[in-house]
Formats: C-alpha cells, structure tokens, sequence
C-alpha cells in the first residue's frame, strides 16, 4: 500500500486557551481518494481543512502531507503549500490582475517556470474549466461562479498532490453551483486526490469514496459513501442526514 | 491705505517662482517619495510578527505625530550634523546644508503619518487575500509585494495624495530656519522693500490656487476610481 | 561626541531675569495651553455653526460653508497667520488698523483668531460629516412630528452627530495644540519659542528640546485620556461601533 497523501494522527487544536476546537481529530486520505467532510456549523471541519496546509496552527498532534511532517524542523512550508492545492469560500481571486495574471503569479514566483511556461499551462487550465474567453479580464467582472472556476484552474496551475475545497460552493447563488460541482466532478474523475468540505451530499453521492462526519470538533463517523448513505453507523450522522435530505 | 502695488509683485516674479517655490516644489516631491517609501517600510514592520521591532516602530510613529513640525524641525536640525558625525567618524558635527536638513526632517516626519495611511489600508484588504497567496506557496514579502501593496496603494492613492498636498503647505514652515522657499522668499522680499501687504497676498493666493486646484483633482480621482471597472 | 551635557541647566537662572530656564519653559507651557483653549473655542463655536450650514438643505447656504472651508483649508496655517498679523491691519480704516498694531498682545490675539478660523474649517468638516452619517431617517421623523430645523438640529441631530466625531475631533483638538508652536513666527512666547530660546542662551540643546518633547507627549496622553474618559461617558448603549 502506498503512503497516504494525507494523515491527520490525533490533532488537538484551540483557538483561545482552553476551548478546543478540534478533540483528538485523526484522518487518512490515500492518492486518488475523494473524501468529503461534512457536518452541522461549528463542527470544526474547516478549520480542519486549513490546519492540513499549515494555515492553521495545531497544538497537539501531527499532520503528514506527501510525506512531510507540517511540524518538522526542516520543513519549506512555502514550497509544501505549493502542493496542496486550495479553493476557498470566497474565491479569493487577487482583484487587480487579470485572470491570467491569477494564474501565472505563483507559477513563475514560486515554481520558477518562465512566463511563457506559465501561460501556456494555464490557458490550457482555463479552457479545462471553461473560462477560455475571460482571460484577460479581470475578477471584478466576473460572477461568482466564474471566479470560483478561475480559483479552481489557479490552484490547478501548481500540479498540486492533493486539492482542499473549503465550502467552494456556500458563498455561490443556486444557479451557479452546478457549474462549480461538475468542474469538481470532472476532476474527481480524473483521479486527482480531494478532501471536499461542503453541504453539497449530491455531490458526494457521485464521486465521494468516502464520507467524513464531523460534529463538535470530532469526526463522529467516517465511512465508505454507501455505508454513510444507506446505513450511516452512528445516530448523530442519522440525524444529520435526515435533516438535510428533507428538501 | 496706500495703493496696492501690482508692479512689486511682477518684479519679484522671477525670484519668487525660480528660487522660492522650486524649492518648495522640490522638497515636497523628494518628501512625499521618501516618506511614503519609508512609511511603508514602517507599516510593514508594525504588521511583522517580530514585537520588538514592531513597538520600535509603533514608538516612532507615535512620537512624531505628537509633536509639532516646528519642534521637530528644530530637532533635526541640530540633531542631524551630530548623527552625521557619529555615522562617518569624524571628528566634528558634519555640516548640512538647508536643503538637505529640510529634507531629512520632512521624510522623518511625513513617514510617520503616511505609514498610518498605509496601515489602515493593509487593514482593510480581506484576510482572505493573503490566505490565498500563502495557499499558493507564495512567502509572506511575496505575498505583500505581488498581492497585498499593489490593493493597498490603489485603495489609498487619494488619501496619500491628500496627505502630500498637506506637505506641500507644511513646508511653508523653513521659515522657522530662514531657508529660502516660496513664502521664505516673499518674506525678504516684503522686508527689503517694505511692502508686506502686497507679498504675503500673493503668496496666500497662490497656494491657495496650487493647493485647491490639486484637491479638485484628486476628488475628481476618487470619483474615477469608485467607478468597478 | 563634541556636545557637553548639562541636565542640571534647568535649574539655572535664565539671561531674562524672571527665575530659571524650567520657569521659562513653564511659562511657555501656559501660553501655549491658554493659546490652544482660546483658539479651540473660536475653532469649535463657528466650525459647529459652519458645519451646520454645510448640511442645510439650501444650495446657496451650502455654498457659503464650502466656501468657508475650501478658503481656510487650502493656505498654510503660516500663512495666514502673516495675513492677519501684517495684512489685516492694513485692510482696516487706519485709525482701526494702528490701534491694531498697538495692542499689547498682538501675538497672541493673532495667534487666537488665526489658528481659531484655520482649525474651524476642520471642525465644520467634522461636524457635516457626523450630521451626514446619521440615518436620513432622523431628519424625517424629526419633521414629521412637528419640530423646525432649528430644533431638528439642537435636540435630534447635532447630540448625535458629536458623539461620533468625538474621536476625529479629539485629534484636532491636539493638532490646535501642536499649531501654537507656528507662532512663535510673530513672537508668541509659546512653548517650542521658550525651549529654542532657552537653546539660544544656554547652549544646552538637547537638553532644551527634550523638556519640550516631553511635556508636549504629556499633553497628547493627558489629552487623549481625557477624551477616553468622555467618550465613554456619553457612549449611549447598543449604538455605534466596537
């Protein structure tokens, strides 16, 4: 078996001495896996997700990713980061350069790729997430949809190991969100690595290998997605399910 | 009241524009350059983790805006031929010509409140901005460099300009060391040939023509930028 | 280092004959004080009664507070300190103009009225801006029940609107402060004139201009607690910012 791209061994995280927000929290996620993380408000599971590339400092515990030890004397956080690919709630686009600029900006700063390189790869990016003609605008004349597809093709554009999606879709208008899942669909199917935060259980029916529960800084259930959709094996993942399958 | 003498002013022309305000120009352009230069270098440090260089910095900020221009101006002057003394060596307090007193003077004391300008704008970018950058590897000076500064001074340009507009009438106070810029200039004018009335008029009027055209202009420019484009 | 330190220099009788250099710097201290009170009052009384006027819905009196402000703001303060000290004198009638120039307290008359109308153009600014931020709301209940603008602005808006310009105008309060120091440019006898006197008799520099440093960060820290204080005696609850 090969080493997983992510283990999370009993991490123990506060943010304010003496509240904790994430109690003895251990996770593995292999190459090619697709995990989806989901849980009530509160449940931890993004601070979770930004803990994994060091965004977030954890008190107790140990994060591995590709390898690496986040809390290991010799570690290039940076040049980690650089392969753990992120899309945020917010998008986060840089608003004063254009959607190619987006992409090429850490290429060429961080991996040293000449500008050429760069564009090159991310046109081929765009047209992957179908924003081809928005090249040269910029994020402010974009809807929301389309920059969360710029994010995804800009966190593509470092060939990352593994992708960490943060509630990509929550901040989106209803009728945006499909065109932000089935990128996230097409890459699943791909075979890239994913640990998905989100609501989106449509979503996770389709390309999930697995499903994670969280609630009050724990994960309450962890199990195969037809074992979490047919028989979840805990009460609380029951109730949670049940409420948000109602609609 | 004796008559208005336009002819006095029309003769000091030459003197007052070629000498006066070049003077005047010119400090307020160096000033503004080196001390939003080093206003940012000060915001910076005050963002950094470290905390003894942040209070350093937070200490001379706060101590410059407590005091007058004047009393700082009076500082360097007599402070400044000390610490050039001490950096090179010599034996004795090194020279400094006006100029260059009032030059470093302004930069010290211009820095102070252009790095409060820059500050507040750091602090009004989102957080998420500069999560985003570290998520794509980029270190923090790149992730000020490339991301953070460019927002920052785009949001803040009519501030700063306002800011520079005030520089431009604070250098009026030279006159406290009888350097020669603009208003210095009138001054001895008015005083060799006995007419103040004339020359503290025609100063008055034209900063207020320099001072309010530039203040149009950057409302004008607060108004452009507003406009998502 | 050539410079010869001598903290005791303080305590040294000054040339002019009145007690020693600390006296000097004491009696600045005053004058500086009592400058800035004077100024701050005449700064405060017409920027609140420009400020006002700023907001009125009427073009022409509008026009007039922008005129105000626009014409004090866009001259250095230096400057216009010489125009009321060497040209107003000269504007007036002449028998006004030389009873002018005989008064006794020239300087510091100038010193008042000028920094006084300099700082009342950012006063007026304060206060219009504090109006303007008040829900529109407020003007129209205010109406509708019944009050004139007159009253609208004594009891509705004008509690309100100086309660948020609290902090900025705490801010020119000290800047007024700081200002007095440009008189000494027409011989008041403020602080920062004092301490570089008392640098021009003694020798002592930086001896002279530390004192001065230091009693003007006294002041800012007196001051700024003092405005602390007041602001939060008349912060009403659950309204307005962290």
């Amino acid at each position: 078996m090969t080493a997983p791209v992510i283990q999370i061994d009993h991490v123990i995280k506060s943010y304010t001495a003496g509240v904790p927000v994430l109690h003895d929290v251990s996770l593995t996620i292999a190459r090619g896996e697709v995990v989806v993380v989901c849980g009530p408000s509160g449940s931890g599971k993004s601070t979770l997700i930004k803990c994994v590339n060091a965004l977030e400092p954890i008190q107790h515990g140990r994060i591995v990713v590709d390898g690496q030890d986040l809390a290991s004397k010799g570690v290039d956080l940076p040049r980690l980061r650089a392969r753990v690919g992120m899309v945020f709630q917010h998008f986060e686009l840089f608003p004063h350069m254009r959607v190619l600029d987006n992409l090429c900006l850490a290429q060429c700063k961080v991996l040293g790729r000449p500008r050429a390189d760069a564009e090159a790869r991310s046109e081929a990016l765009l047209e992957r997430v179908g924003m081809t003609a928005f090249a040269a605008k910029y994020p402010g004349a974009l809807s929301g949809g389309q920059q969360q597809r710029v994010a995804i093709a800009r966190a593509l554009a470092m060939d990352p190991v593994v992708m960490l999606f943060d509630e990509a879709t929550s901040a989106l208008d209803p009728e945006m969100v499909s065109e932000v899942l089935d990128v996230m669909v097409e890459l699943a199917r791909s075979g890239m690595t994913m640990m998905v935060v989100t609501h989106e259980m449509g979503f996770a029916r389709k390309v999930a290998h697995r499903v994670v529960f969280m609630d009050q800084g724990e994960i309450a259930e962890d199990s195969p997605r037809e074992i979490f959709f047919e028989a979840p094996r805990t009460e609380r993942a029951r109730e949670f399910l049940s409420k948000i399958l109602t609609y | 009241m004796s008559s208005f003498d336009f002819e006095e002013i029309h003769r000091s022309l030459g003197y007052l524009f070629f000498d006066g305000m070049r003077f005047t120009l010119t400090l307020t352009f160096l000033a503004a350059l080196g001390g939003v230069v080093l206003g940012t270098i000060l915001a910076i440090i005050r963002q950094s983790g470290s905390r003894l260089l942040s209070s350093i910095a937070a200490g001379y900020v706060n101590l410059v805006r407590a005091l007058p221009l004047v009393l700082v101006i009076f500082w360097f002057y007599f402070l400044v031929p000390y610490l050039g003394q001490w950096l090179t060596g010599a034996t004795r307090p090194v020279h400094v010509g006006g100029f260059a007193s009032a030059l470093i003077t302004f930069i010290a004391f211009e820095a102070a409140y252009f790095s409060e300008i820059v500050r507040a704008g750091i602090a009004s970018i989102p957080r998420g901005q500069e999560a985003a950058a570290m998520a794509l590897g980029l270190r923090s000076s790149q992730a000020m460099r490339y991301v953070i500064l460019p927002q920052v001074f785009r949001i803040m340009l009519p501030v700063l300009l306002t800011q520079t507009i005030v520089l431009f009438q604070d250098t009026s106070l030279v006159y406290v060391l009888s350097i020669t810029d603009f208003l210095g200039a009138a001054a001895q004018i008015a005083e060799r040939d006995g007419r103040l009335v004339e020359m503290y008029s025609f100063v008055a009027v034209v900063y207020f023509v320099f001072s309010f055209t530039a203040s149009q202009g950057v409302r004008r420019l607060r108004a452009h930028i507003a406009v998502p484009h | 280092m050539g410079y010869h330190w001598n903290w005791g220099i303080f305590w040294e009788p000054s040339p002019e004959g009145n007690g020693t250099y600390l006296d000097m710097l004491i009696q600045g201290l005053w004058t500086t004080l009592l400058t800035a009170a004077c100024a701050w009052a005449i700064a405060l009384t017409i920027g609140t009664v420009i400020g006002v006027l700023r907001t009125v819905p009427l073009r022409a009196v509008q026009w007039v507070a922008v005129a105000w402000i626009e014409l004090f703001r866009n001259m250095p303060v230096l400057v216009q300190l010489f125009l009321w000290y060497f040209v107003f004198p000269e504007v007036l009638p002449p028998s006004w103009g030389v009873w002018l120039k005989q008064l006794p307290n020239a300087a510091f008359l100038t010193a008042v009225v000028g920094i006084g109308f300099f700082m009342s153009a950012r006063v007026a600014v304060q206060i219009s801006s504090g109006i303007e931020a008040l829900p529109s709301g407020q003007r129209a209940a205010a109406t509708a029940l019944g009050l004139t603008t007159a009253q609208t602005y004594r009891y509705v808006l004008l509690p309100m609107a100086f309660r948020i310009v609290l902090p900025p105008m705490t801010s020119d309060l000290l800047s007024t402060i700081k200002t007095t120091s440009i008189a000494l440019t027409i011989g008041l006898g403020e602080l920062t004139a004092r301490a570089r006197a008392m640098q021009e008799f003694s020798y002592q520099v930086f001896e002279a201009y530390t004192a001065a440093t230091l009693v003007y960060l006294a002041i800012n820290l007196i001051v700024t607690l003092a405005a602390r204080w007041l602001e939060a005696r008349v912060r009403l609850p659950g309204y307005g910012k962290a």
